[in-house]
C-alpha cells in the first residue's frame, strides 16, 4: 500500500512539473528558443495573480480570468518588443537575452513587492483530500494533475486542428518555406509566446497556492520542467505530461529509499532515458 | 560548508591580498589624512536574503543623529558609513568586502545575516588585518565554517549571536511543556544548516536522544522540495506527535499542506528559519496559527538601546509606525550591530590605530537592544551569545504574533504568551 501510495503522488507531482514544462515545449517546439525566464514568468504571474486578488478580492483560481489574458498580452509583446529582434541563425543571442529578462524580472519583482514570501489563499482546497482504501489523495494535487492533462490537451488540439496550430507547425518545420507562403514568422512567435504565457499564468497561480513564492523561486521550480520536455521528447506535448509524471515517479521512489536519493533517482531516470533514447521518449521533431 | 579549510577563493583572495600590500598600507592612513573615521558595512538587501537587509535603510535614517554626535574620548569624531549589497552570494560579499578594505580604506568592518554573508567578509577581514564585528548567523557555522579552532580563534573578526546549543535547549523545553509523546520527526534538508542540524555527533540527535527523544530522521532532501510523502509516511509510521528541522519557507509550506492532504497531524511543530519572518507564517493562513519557533529578538525583550535609549518596545512600535511593515526577528541584531560598533569608536584609545581598536572590542561589555554583549562570556574565543527564546505564532484578533512561550534557558525574558497545541 505504501508502494501504491508513492507511486500516486509521484505521478500527481509528475502533473505539477508538467504543467511548469508545457509551456516551454510549446516554445522550444515553434521557434527552438530555450527559454531560460520560463521560471521567473511564472512567478510573474503569480504576483500578478495576487494584485488581482488583492483590488478584486476574487478566489485565485477565478483570478485566472484575468491573469491569463494580461500574461498572455504580455507574452505577445515580449515577442514582438524583444525576443523576435534576436531570432536569428545563432541559438545564443535569444538565450542570453532570456537569460537577461530573467535577471531583471527576479530584481524587478524584488523593487515592487520586496523579498517577503507570499502565497495565495485557497482556503479549504489546499488540504482538503479524499481517502479510500488507505490512500489520501489532495484535491489541489488532483486538480493540478487534471489541469495539467486538460492543458496538454487543448494545446493538443489547437496544434492540430486549428489554423493557428497548422501555422506553428509549419514555421516550426521550415520558418522560411512558410513566409513564402505569406505566414509572418514575427506574428506567429508572438502568438506562440502569448499562448506560452497563458499556460504560464495558470502555473503561476497553482504554484502560488501550493506553496511559498518569492522573486527568486523561478528557477529552482525550472530544472524538472527542462527534464520532463526532455525525457518525453522534444515538441512531444503528451511526451512532456509523460517525462513529468516519470521524474515525479522516480523521485518517489527514490525519496522512499533515502530522502538524500529523492533527486538523484530522477535524474537518473532522466540519464538512463538519454542513454537508451537520446531524443527522449516519443520525439516528433527534427533537429 | 563547514568543512572548506582553503578553497581556490581564499587562494586567489590571499595572493590578491599579497599584491595589493602597497595599497592597503596606504589606505590604513586614511583616518590620519582626512580625519574621518570610515565603517564598511556589508548586508543583503537584494536575492534571497533581502529580508535580512529589509531594515537597512530605516535603521541608518534612525543612527544619523548618534552620528553626527560621535565623540572618541570626549573628541568629537567624524563617522562615514559605506554600505554594500552582496547580493545574498557570499563570492560577492567576499567581492564588496574586499573593495571597502582595499579601495575605501576602511577602518572597521560591520556585517550580518547568515553565514552566507558574514563568513566571506569575516575571511577578508582577517586575511586583510581589518576588525570586523558580526552577527545574525548562529556562532558554529561562523566559528567552524571559518575553520576556527576554539583555543587559537581569530585575531581581526569578532560574532555575537546563539549557537545550535541553544535552539535545542529551546526546542526541547517547549516540547517537554507541552506534555505529547516524545516522538519527533525531523526534516533537515541538504544544506548547511540542514547538515548541522542533523549532525548525529554536533546536532540535534544526540542530545535529543540524551533527553529521551525518539527522532525519526528519514535523511537530507534537496532544499525546494516538491513531494514529502515518503517523510509524512515514515512520521505517520513510527507515531511522531512532535516535527522538527530546519527548512526555507516554501519547502515547509509544501510539507505543511501535503500533511493535511494525507492526514498527519502533529501536535507541536517546531521549524527554525521558515518561520522567521512574519510574512511567511502569516502567508500560510489558518495554517500558520500554533506553529512554533526559536525567538531570536522580540520587542518583548526587556532591553533598550545603548545609543538612542530607546526601548526594544518602543523600537519595535517605531519601525512598523514609519514602515508599515511588521517587526521582525532579525531587526534587533541589525540595529545592534552598530551599537556594538559605535561603543568601539568612542572607547578605544587611538582610532589610527588597528591594535587599539581591536583591544576596545574584546574589552566590550554593553547592554544592547539584543541584551549584553561581552566577548569575555563566550563559548569559545571570538564569540559571545545573546539570549534565545522559545516562541509560537498566535493569531490575536486576526492578526499574527510571535508569543515568548518558554524562556527556561532565559528567565530575564518575559513570558507573553501560553503554549498551545495544534489542533
Amino acid at each position: 500500500m505504501d508502494l501504491i501510495n508513492i507511486i500516486l503522488q509521484g505521478v500527481l507531482v509528475g502533473g505539477l512539473y508538467a504543467l511548469f514544462a508545457a509551456g516551454l515545449s510549446l516554445i522550444f517546439g515553434v521557434m527552438r528558443l530555450v527559454n531560460i525566464a520560463h521560471g521567473d514568468l511564472i512567478v510573474l504571474a503569480a504576483y500578478i495573480a495576487m494584485e488581482v486578488i488583492r483590488l478584486s478580492g476574487l478566489p485565485p483560481l477565478v483570478a485566472l480570468i484575468f491573469v491569463v489574458p494580461v500574461m498572455a498580452a504580455f507574452g505577445y509583446a515580449l515577442q514582438r518588443g524583444i525576443l523576435n529582434r534576436t531570432l536569428g541563425g545563432d541559438l545564443l543571442p535569444p538565450l542570453l537575452v532570456s537569460f537577461g529578462l530573467s535577471v531583471i524580472l527576479q530584481n524587478g519583482l524584488l523593487a515592487v513587492f520586496t523579498a517577503d514570501s507570499r502565497k495565495l489563499d485557497a482556503g479549504v482546497l489546499e488540504t482538503a483530500s479524499v481517502s479510500f482504501g488507505g490512500l489520501s489523495i489532495g484535491l489541489l494535487p488532483a486538480l493540478m494533475f487534471a489541469t495539467a492533462v486538460a492543458v496538454i490537451a487543448a494545446l493538443q488540439f489547437m496544434f492540430y486542428k486549428t489554423a493557428l496550430g497548422r501555422a506553428f507547425r509549419a514555421t516550426s518545420d521550415d520558418a522560411e518555406i512558410a513566409e513564402l507562403m505569406g505566414l509572418d514568422r514575427r506574428r506567429v512567435y508572438a502568438w506562440a509566446m502569448a499562448l506560452c504565457l497563458g499556460v504560464v499564468a495558470i502555473a503561476g497561480v497553482f504554484l502560488a497556492i501550493r506553496s511559498n513564492f518569492d522573486p527568486f523561486m523561478g528557477p529552482g521550480r525550472l530544472i524538472f520542467g527542462f527534464e520532463a520536455v526532455i525525457i518525453g521528447g522534444l515538441g512531444n506535448l503528451w511526451g512532456t505530461l509523460a517525462g513529468g509524471v516519470i521524474l515525479g515517479v522516480a523521485q518517489g521512489l527514490g525519496a522512499a529509499i533515502d530522502p538524500g536519493w529523492q533527486i538523484l533517482a530522477g535524474h537518473v531516470a532522466f540519464l538512463l532515458i538519454l542513454a537508451i533514447k537520446p531524443r527522449g521518449l516519443f520525439p516528433r521533431m527534427d533537429g | 560548508m563547514a568543512h572548506f579549510t582553503y578553497t581556490r577563493r581564499k587562494f586567489i583572495t590571499a595572493t590578491t591580498g599579497l599584491i595589493a600590500a602597497p595599497a592597503i598600507l596606504r589606505a590604513n592612513r586614511a583616518l590620519a589624512q582626512d580625519g574621518v573615521f570610515k565603517i564598511g558595512f556589508v548586508a543583503p538587501t537584494t536575492g534571497p536574503l533581502a529580508g535580512f537587509g529589509e531594515a537597512q535603510d530605516w535603521i541608518l535614517a534612525g543612527l544619523k543623529d548618534t552620528l553626527a554626535g560621535m565623540t572618541n574620548n570626549g573628541k568629537p569624531v567624524q563617522i562615514e558609513i559605506i554600505t554594500k549589497d552582496s547580493q545574498s552570494n557570499p563570492n560577492r560579499a567576499a567581492e564588496v568586502a574586499q573593495d571597502l578594505i582595499l579601495n575605501e580604506g576602511i577602518n572597521l568592518m560591520l556585517t550580518h545575516a547568515t553565514p552566507d554573508t558574514t563568513n566571506p567578509v569575516a575571511d577578508q577581514c582577517e586575511l586583510n588585518e581589518i576588525p570586523c564585528i558580526s552577527t545574525n548567523a548562529p556562532w558554529q557555522p561562523y566559528f567552524f565554517g571559518r575553520g576556527g579552532a576554539p583555543d587559537v580563534g581569530f585575531n581581526y573578526t569578532y560574532h555575537f549571536f546563539w549557537g545550535l546549543e541553544d535552539i535545542i535547549a529551546n526546542f526541547t523545553a517547549i516540547w517537554d511543556a507541552s506534555g505529547v509523546a516524545k516522538k519527533v520527526g525531523g526534516l533537515f534538508p541538504n544544506d548547511a544548516d540542514g547538515n548541522a542540524w542533523g549532525d548525529a555527533n554536533l546536532g540535534l540527535p544526540g542530545p535529543l536522544a540524551a533527553a529521551g527523544y525518539e527522532l525519526t530522521d528519514p535523511g537530507r532532501y534537496q532544499p525546494m522540495n516538491n513531494d514529502f510523502t515518503s517523510q509524512i509516511a515514515a512520521f505517520k509510521a513510527s507515531g511522531c506527535e512532535i516535527v522538527t528541522g530546519v527548512m526555507i519557507p516554501p519547502d515547509f509550506a509544501t510539507f505543511w499542506a501535503q500533511a493535511a492532504q494525507q492526514g498527519f497531524t502533529p501536535k507541536v511543530v517546531t521549524i527554525g528559519k521558515a518561520l522567521l519572518f512574519p510574512s511567511s507564517v502569516d502567508a500560510l493562513g489558518d495554517r500558520g496559527d500554533g506553529l512554533t519557533t526559536e525567538v531570536w529578538w522580540t520587542p518583548d525583550y526587556p532591553y533598550s538601546s545603548s545609543l538612542t535609549g530607546v526601548s526594544a518596545k518602543d523600537f519595535g512600535a517605531a519601525y512598523v509606525a514609519d514602515t508599515g511593515k511588521p517587526w521582525t526577528s532579525t531587526l534587533g541584531f541589525s540595529h545592534a550591530i552598530f551599537e556594538v560598533g559605535l561603543d568601539v569608536i568612542k572607547r578605544a584609545a587611538d582610532l589610527t590605530d588597528k591594535a587599539s581598536i581591536m583591544e576596545a572590542i574584546t574589552a566590550t561589555n554593553l547592554n544592547t537592544l539584543v541584551g549584553p554583549i561581552n566577548w569575555a562570556n563566550g563559548p569559545v574565543k571570538n564569540v559571545t551569545k545573546t539570549p534565545l527564546a522559545g516562541g509560537q505564532w498566535q493569531r490575536v484578533d486576526g492578526k499574527l504574533e510571535l508569543k515568548i512561550v518558554n524562556n527556561m534557558q532565559n528567565p530575564q525574558l518575559p513570558l507573553t504568551g501560553e503554549l498551545k497545541l495544534l489542533a
